[in-house]
């Protein structure tokens, strides 16, 4: 979605008007300042946490444990899904296996997580491991399968080997749905570790915000959401930023073809 | 010395009904060394299915090739084939430049003074400048001419061309003809080269090999004696060539008319 | 002949080779039994559970807190996004609200409507309804954005007024993308359903395979995620099926090219 000036002015401006209304309304008690206190209050609550060092210490051991399910997957099945995309044979054996496990809600893992890892980090990475393998494996494999033919048979003219040709052509034209596959995963690691963290955890972002709310502590619940949007973002950015380093030649191809 | 030899040489496809479509019928010839060879014949006739098969990339259903007197199983060592559609063949995720040094890392050879040679064959076609450019950022002609320098840079005995000119407005062409005569000449390698382009083939060829419509057989083995090194206006005013591109079209229409 | 080849007899095989090892390493080993218990005893409890009320309620808890959520979100994000699309002074104005929301993963929201709603079936419905919408809007508002201008001309030459072209030109226009966000947030809804029952408890497939869980009925929940995979399978063949009819022109258009 395109930002113009125009309308990037109003839209900012009906956002900055919420913090004056919601405060308003809260401080009249137009609306129960048990569910909405004052943002100022929330304001204050979420520099307070910022800077004793809590907030940035929850989101720092959630996204650890993200991180790690995350890369793991990556590691795993970016491999897997060449693999399936070069050998039918790979792709055939498991299809079935895949087709099986592929509807099982993310979250229905989180018990069975527990059971083999108890409520430490190792259950939250086995669950954002089995969340993020579907988008990343079955991505690698499109775009494998989707590379042109006439690029496969350049290879073989050259005189590449197999391995070589994994290398030098197959994986670099596959990159761009590879990292398609990445930047959902990467939405899905988010949603993963908050629900893993409020189902079975004693600390991280997604357990300081539901503590909060048990304990009425709202402002700090509040808070926890916006440091939680604030991280989800960066993180966007952060992967736009990589993808536009690793894949500057795309963007130019794409843009030409549009 | 026989550098390429085509004996008996088959192709039928199997079509989804289950009857099968013969393509080549039996196409036997030869190429000397240091030949400058042409095969010309209507579209669609099954030239590119030729070099596919003289290429080691499909195997024919009958005949054989041989490379230096060695049969054709794969993809041999001394050959590259340049592909009609350059912008599939081409690396988008590679400079220019990246694209011809390609040619040396097949061989392996990246030694010290690669990028230098990979330079010279970007100047032989006429693209310095051009190196760290994106392939998409190129037109047709000037993608074509990577593609073949970075065949060159290959250093294969035999140069097989499917119609690498096709898509290239008639100036370019007869710049590119002429680049390409220059390149064979200082380069001394085995050229096949497939067009439909009659005058064309005269002018750059020794000998001509002119198929006929599908299922292709060889109509007829041409011998071309006009004097090197060719000239644009010169050469095409000459009598002799005028003969022999009469002579072909004759050919043609005779079998048209069958 | 051809029948036969359409079997996929190497999947089959390694998924027949992986559940007899598991039987097999299972049946061996009372300690891996802890946590794999053998495929037959899960098929055992699956077959047991289906046939007892106990599940019947908790599927069917399930099922009704995910179509009203769903449902609900579909008509009014769809509703919601055709507004936007179509209307540039309301788009600019919610534009940047949206993005700022956007980021937040939608599962953050629970505890706010724990405050808000309790622990019951309200807040359930209202976290899905708050997640589905997210695709469903950004989908629609992108569709309904993305119509060519030839065909709004031609709405318009043809004399339809404002509402009458919403209907009939934008509606069926945008319903590519409509349907791409209704396909995805029906994996999202079932996300939404299944945590939401496992962190408020009481009723639910999510609930039960938690419950389980913790009383280390391990093949009850082994069966009870059986069983949420095949909810979520046969939601998604059913979308796929009223897909094709609805969206048959677009297919052959799309197939194409």
């Amino acid at each position: 979605m395109r930002w113009d000036g125009e309308s990037r002015l109003n839209g900012l401006l009906v956002l900055a008007a919420v913090i004056p209304v919601w405060e308003l309304a809260s401080r009249a008690a137009l609306v129960n300042p048990l569910f909405f206190p004052p943002m100022s209050k929330i304001l204050k609550s979420f520099f307070l946490l910022v800077l004793s060092g809590d907030l940035p210490y929850q989101i720092l051991l959630s996204l650890k444990r993200a991180a790690a399910g995350y890369l793991l997957a990556a590691l795993v099945f970016i491999p897997l899904g060449i693999a399936m995309g070069l050998f039918d044979w790979v792709h055939r054996s498991l299809e079935l296996i895949i087709e099986l496990a592929r509807p099982i809600p993310p979250p229905a893992m989180v018990p069975v997580a527990m059971l083999f890892f108890g409520l430490g980090d190792g259950m939250k990475i086995f669950v954002i491991f089995f969340s993020c393998a579907w988008p990343i494996l079955l991505n690698t494999y499109d775009g494998v399968r989707n590379i042109d033919r006439v690029l496969i048979y350049t290879a073989g003219t050259f005189g590449l080997s197999r391995a070589r040709s994994v290398v030098k052509i197959i994986v670099p034209a596959a990159s761009p749905q590879i990292m398609t596959g990445l930047r959902v995963s990467l939405a899905i690691m988010l949603i993963l570790v908050v629900i893993s963290e409020m189902v079975g955890s004693t600390d991280g972002i997604g357990h300081f915000i539901l503590d909060s709310q048990r304990r009425f502590k709202v402002d700090q619940m509040y808070a926890g959401m916006i440091s939680l949007a604030v991280v989800g973002y960066a993180l966007n950015q952060l992967f736009l930023l990589f993808y536009s380093w690793l894949l500057a030649w795309h963007k130019g191809l794409t843009r030409k073809q549009r | 010395m026989r550098l390429l030899d085509v004996e008996g040489l088959s192709k039928s496809y199997r079509q989804v009904g289950g009857e099968s479509t013969l393509a080549l019928d039996e196409i036997s010839f030869q190429v000397d060394e240091k030949e400058f060879s042409s095969i010309v014949g209507p579209s669609g006739c099954g030239k590119s299915t030729l070099l596919m098969c003289i290429a080691g990339l499909i195997p024919p259903t009958s005949g054989t090739v041989k490379v230096k007197g060695i049969k054709v199983n794969g993809p041999p060592q001394n050959l590259v084939l340049v592909f009609q559609e350059y912008n599939k063949s081409l690396f988008a995720w590679r400079s220019v430049l990246g694209n011809v040094l390609f040619g040396l890392e097949a061989k392996r050879q990246l030694s010290s003074d690669a990028q230098e040679r990979a330079r010279h064959l970007l100047h032989l076609v006429g693209l310095e400048g051009f190196e760290r450019h994106y392939p998409w950022e190129l037109s047709g002609g000037m993608q074509q001419r990577v593609a073949i320098a970075r065949a060159l840079a290959y250093e294969p005995e035999v140069l097989l061309m499917d119609e690498p000119f096709g898509s290239v407005d008639a100036l370019t062409r007869l710049e590119l003809e002429d680049a390409l005569l220059r390149l064979w000449k200082e380069l001394k390698t085995t050229i096949l080269f497939v067009t439909h382009d009659i005058d064309e083939a005269i002018y750059l060829s020794d000998r001509i090999c002119l198929l006929s419509r599908r299922p292709s057989r060889v109509v007829q083995r041409i011998d071309v004696h006009l004097g090197r090194p060719r000239h644009q206006l010169a050469t095409r005013a000459d009598p002799k060539f005028v003969e022999l591109r009469n002579e072909i079209y004759k050919q043609i229409s005779d079998e048209a008319g069958k | 002949m051809k029948l036969l080849k359409k079997i996929n007899f190497a999947g089959l095989a390694s998924l027949g080779v992986l559940l007899l090892l598991w039987e097999i390493f299972t049946r061996a080993s009372p300690l891996l039994q802890l946590y794999f218990p053998p495929v037959s005893r899960i098929l055992l409890s699956l077959y047991q559970l289906i046939f007892s009320w106990e599940l019947a309620g908790h599927f069917l808890a399930s099922l009704g807190r995910f179509l009203s959520g769903y449902l609900l979100a579909a008509a009014v994000a769809v509703t919601l996004g055709i507004v936007l699309g179509h209307f540039r002074t309301a788009y600019s104005l919610s534009e940047a609200l949206i993005e700022f929301l956007r980021p937040m993963p939608s599962v953050a929201i629970i505890p706010v409507a724990i405050l808000f709603l309790g622990i019951g079936d309200s807040m359930m419905v209202a976290v899905t309804v708050y997640a589905c919408t997210w695709p469903i809007l950004i989908n629609t508002i992108d569709g309904v954005r993305n119509i060519d201008r030839t065909l709004i001309d031609t709405a318009r030459t043809f004399g339809l007024g404002r509402w009458k072209a919403l209907g009939k030109i934008v509606l069926p226009a945008a319903s590519p993308y409509i349907v791409t966000g209704l396909r995805v947030s029906l994996s999202i809804a079932l996300i939404l359903v299944t945590t939401s029952e496992m962190i408020v408890g009481g009723s639910g497939l999510g609930f039960f395979i938690l419950d389980e869980e913790r009383s280390l009925r391990t093949s009850n929940m082994y069966a009870g995620i059986v069983l949420v995979a095949m909810l979520g399978y046969s939601l998604n063949r059913l979308f796929l099926f009223l897909e094709r009819k609805a969206m048959s022109w677009h297919r052959g258009m799309t197939a194409g090219e």
